[in-house]
């Protein structure tokens, strides 16, 4: 009855998605525009906490090796961490924006749990070659929320944030369980799904 | 012959651009879904229901997108253009 590996994928690319959405409208009118109504400054790092609460039964209930355990147990702890520091900052209850290196902390931690914990070599099937490609997005890309750290007002650096989450949804939905990358697939990944 | 309003059109144009890119994020991911269901119709699994499990008729990844771009120009980008075009007023 549990969905395959790749819905689980493919639902939390949906979220990560309309975070990137939120995130590039932000960019686009500004703060002080989006935040005119409440239930907005909320949304996107409550998404962003949410995703972060589901990936606990995700842990729980799809991995099935120890370092796959730890990976998404990381993701879980630095997802809710940097949610819930934005969900503390924007509503008033954190002051320092030194909270916000949660996120570049986040991104540098699930960048590293993503190449850690991929056993396989990058073209040995389209799951092994993503999670290859999305640690190094994630680490390579943790330098924008850091400068965002510095300056948080700079629209190139939102919009560069957008980007990176936009990019990392569209690599999440391309995820298959069992499917070629470029024409590779090895003999032993199992047999294609359609 | 006197333009007295021509000093105004950059800041114009500049809230016209931001409100016309708001309101197009929404219709081009749901453009975005549909044209990926076309060109992957497999992926579509409402299209042939018959024998599939629970999953595969919930979790399909372009009706996601359609659906993210959907939601999206809803609950976000319409009370998002309104508050735009209420602070452009006031800035006026």
């Amino acid at each position: 009855m549990l969905p395959h590996a790749e819905m689980v994928h493919w639902g939390f690319a949906a979220g990560i998605l309309l975070v990137g959405l939120c995130l590039l409208a932000e960019a686009i009118v500004g703060q002080e525009v989006w935040r005119m109504r409440p239930w907005r400054r909320y949304l996107w790092p409550g998404i962003a906490f949410g995703m972060g609460v589901l990936l606990w039964p995700v842990m729980a209930f799809f991995t099935n090796s120890s370092i796959h355990m730890y990976a998404h147990g990381s993701w879980a702890e630095v997802l809710m961490l940097a949610g819930g520091a934005e969900l503390g900052l924007v509503h008033g209850r954190l002051r320092s924006r030194w909270w916000r290196l949660t996120w570049p902390l986040a991104f540098a931690v699930t960048g590293i749990a993503f190449i850690v914990h991929e056993q396989n070599p990058w073209f040995f099937a389209r799951s092994a070659f993503l999670h290859h490609l999305l640690g190094w997005t994630f680490v390579i890309a943790a330098v924008v929320p850091l400068l965002l750290a510095w300056r948080p007002r700079s629209a190139v650096l939102q919009g560069a944030f957008a980007a990176v989450v936009l990019l990392v949804s569209v690599q999440l939905l391309a995820d298959r369980d069992v499917a070629p990358v470029f024409g590779h697939l090895s003999p032993i990944a199992g047999a294609q799904h359609r | 012959m006197e333009t007295p309003f021509v000093h105004q059109l950059p800041a114009d144009a500049v809230r016209a651009k931001r409100a016309r890119a708001i309101s197009l994020i929404g219709p081009t991911t749901v453009a975005l879904g549909a044209i990926w269901g076309i060109l992957q119709p497999y992926r579509v699994t409402l299209l042939h229901p018959r024998g599939q499990g629970v999953w595969w008729l919930l979790i399909e990844p372009p009706l996601l997108v359609a659906v993210a771009g959907l939601i999206f120009a809803l609950v976000v980008a319409k009370p998002l253009l309104s508050d735009l075009e209420e602070h452009d007023a006031a800035a006026r």
